[in-house]
């Protein structure tokens, strides 16, 4: 994350402040309201298993809508242009379908409670271990990581301390998560969905206002950028030059299936979303529901990037010291009168909020779940794992805090961090769809699979890209190859470390691998969820379908 | 308090089972767990929450928009968008407001009928 600029201080006053502190009274209260539904540690972790399709499924894209999603799309609009839909329409899509229609039977007819623990029953001790260590150290450096950017962004717009905004906000997150785990995380990112729509969506008509509609909007960026910016494919050929440094190739394999796929499929902070839904159907509900408003947000967070590089042509330039990642801040400053403005900083922050919570909820679960109860202390009764799960948050978040503390002398460390982390998941999907789709797969070929695809990652972006060893010419463009060889690795060394090595036991695998069935997977659907408009092929083949059509106007 | 250790026990174990590599165990006891679970009956509706906060904000921002200054106005393009945004928001608190009326949560079946019902699939 990049200082945002001098001179983005917003004219807020007491309306808009009014408007924030309302919005800090409700999140706490929903933490002391959801504290009576806490009683066994299946409440605290997943909800008890018991929540609608149409709130789990909310949750899990505003788990995703942070603030630094927000900001960072914008940016790429206005950096990359019209590219930036790939990330959405290539990318999220069909990663979302394929794990609600292909993967959430075996994620939730399992009965697992987290991402590691499918590992665990799939593979065994070694790749749980593995998997759950790295990803509770990311969850925690991530959320630092999280708070740190919010910090700098408060700071420009409000003026607020970096440290008065750390401690608030970790506060909040703190307060309302050990109170009523999972189920307050899910009900504020709900309502943070909603806020930040309410923010988006009149930034984006005025500011679309403000440029002459579409129409100018894009004549104004054709003849200031190339014709290329407004498009989605144009000049994305195998050796053509473009913004993005990508080409078809490494768009619709790097990012399009291994990287997104890598993300969506295994990251536990998205998973343990659907995992609350409370029956099968509305578990595979979860992520296709979630796929639609996707499908929409870069009408509302992409646009206003490309109407900021209008509006500041030189902004991401050394001229006027305005980066890329302040365009949303930009419109906000120059288009939102108080009141609206009040919206729009509630909103924001909320989606800061949000993002930690999310990785601070997935983190005590995975560390209680996985790693404190199997291999720490076994065989205790369920409230201590609640208690252990609510000291765990208070020790996450103050690990965060001070993370964040750390960040804010070391910027350039923490983007490293954040590009490292997002490296696991790719060989965490490779493993997963090795594993699930191949009975013969090996416990030790898991493990190994993980660690190798990880180490081919980490060396393809340290080694060969930062040492200018192959040539690519974007950091964006890396991280796509990086997926790739992380991915290839990962399948040969699985793939030849199960024909050296003895697989588990055919009768161990029910419900784990394709092909087979568990108890729970045989469940008949309930009442009303047999309507057709929530069966989940027609969900899933329509999002993909909508996404499709979305290309048309930008491709012709 | 003696309830939960005697469930416990019944299963066998506490929260995580040696026998965690065993399907069958595990299975049985996430089951337990959501037995004894107090989520579905316990916890208040979301959409109360995200209607009443829309409603109030509706309600703010709406007459902010009411009382707009040329300034407000110049500055969003000639939009009042304080009002519609208002309007919007408050269009929205009601949906959920009305929602929640029309189809409130069904409330759960008490614990022992719900035991009873998931435990049947098990003897079977």
């Amino acid at each position: 994350m990049t200082y945002l600029a001098e001179g983005l201080r917003l004219e807020t006053n007491a309306l808009d402040y009014t408007l924030l502190g309302i919005y800090f009274v409700v999140v706490l209260g929903i933490g002391f309201a959801a504290r009576a539904s806490v009683k066994t540690s299946l409440d605290f972790f997943l909800s008890g298993r018991s929540l609608p399709a149409w709130i789990t499924g909310l949750a899990f894209v505003a788990a995703n809508l942070g603030a630094t999603e927000i900001l960072g799309m914008a940016a790429n609009g206005a950096q990359y242009g019209v590219y930036t839909v790939h990330w959405y329409w290539v990318g999220a899509i069909p990663a979302m379908v394929f794990l609600g229609l292909v993967m959430m039977p075996f994620y939730y007819g399992s009965k697992v409670r987290s991402v590691p623990e499918f590992l665990l029953h799939r593979f065994g001790p070694s790749s749980h271990l593995l998997s759950s260590v790295i990803f509770a150290v990311s969850a925690v450096l991530i959320a630092g990581v999280n708070l740190y950017a919010m910090a700098i962004v408060l700071e420009a717009l409000l003026g607020w301390e970096q440290w008065v905004a750390i401690v608030i906000a970790g506060f909040f997150v703190l307060a309302y998560i050990t109170l009523g785990g999972l189920s307050s995380a899910i009900y504020t990112e709900v309502l943070q969905f909603f806020v930040i729509l309410a923010a988006l969506i009149p930034l984006t008509i005025v500011g679309l206002k403000h440029v002459g509609g579409w129409g100018g909007l894009s004549d104004k960026l054709t003849s200031s950028q190339g014709e290329a910016f407004t498009t989605a494919w144009d000049g994305t050929g195998i050796g053509s030059d473009n913004p993005l440094g990508a080409n078809w190739l490494t768009i619709v394999l790097g990012l399009g299936f291994v990287m997104s796929f890598g993300y969506w499929t295994t990251n536990f902070a998205e998973v343990q979303r659907a995992l609350s839904a409370k029956n099968m159907s509305a578990g595979q509900r979860t992520p296709l529901i979630a796929a639609f408003p996707k499908i929409l947000i870069p009408m509302v967070v992409v646009v206003p990037g490309l109407i900021a590089l209008v509006m500041e042509p030189t902004i991401g330039t050394e001229e006027n010291g305005l980066q890329y990642n302040d365009a949303i801040p930009l419109l906000m400053r120059d288009l939102l009168p108080n009141g609206v403005l009040g919206i729009a900083v509630t909103g924001l922050l909320a989606a800061f909020m949000a993002g930690m919570a999310a990785n601070i909820s997935s983190f005590n679960t995975v560390f209680t779940n996985d790693i404190y109860a199997p291999y720490v202390k076994k065989d205790q009764p369920d409230e201590h794992y609640v208690l252990t799960a609510r000291v765990v948050t208070v020790v996450g978040v103050l690990i965060g805090m001070g993370t964040a503390f750390i960040a804010s002398t070391f910027s350039n460390i923490m983007n490293y961090l954040q590009t490292l982390f997002s490296f696991f998941n790719v060989p965490l999907f490779v493993v997963f769809i090795i594993g699930m789709f191949w009975k013969r797969t090996t416990p030790a070929a898991g493990f190994w699979g993980l660690l190798s695809g990880t180490a081919a990652a980490m060396v393809n972006y340290f080694y060969f890209y930062k040492q200018g060893v192959i040539d690519i010419p974007s950091d964006q463009g890396a991280n796509f190859v990086s997926s790739i060889v992380a991915f290839v690795v990962g399948a040969l060394v699985m793939v030849v470390v199960t024909f050296v090595t003895k697989p588990k036991p055919v009768e161990q695998l029910a419900g784990l691998v394709y092909g087979t069935v568990s108890p729970g997977m045989a469940e008949a659907p309930a009442e009303g969820d047999d309507a057709w408009y929530r069966r989940p092929a027609l969900l899933g083949w329509g999002a993909i379908i909508l996404a499709a059509a979305c290309y048309v106007p930008f491709s012709f | 308090m003696n309830d939960k250790q005697n469930d416990q026990n019944a299963t066998g174990d506490g929260a995580v089972p040696d026998t965690a590599h065993d399907p069958a165990a595990h299975i049985q006891e996430v089951e337990d767990l959501e037995r004894r679970s107090n989520t579905a009956a316990r916890l208040f509706d979301v959409r109360r929450i995200i209607g009443g906060l829309f409603v109030v904000y509706g309600v703010i921002v709406t007459v902010a928009g009411i009382l707009a200054s040329d300034e407000d106005l110049d500055k969003a393009e000639g939009i009042n968008i304080n009002l519609w945004t208002g309007l919007g928001m408050l269009a929205l608190g009601v949906f959920f407001l009305v929602w929640l009326r029309l189809s409130p949560t069904i409330p759960p079946p008490p614990p022992e009928e719900a035991a009873a019902e998931s435990g049947d699939p098990l003897v079977k």
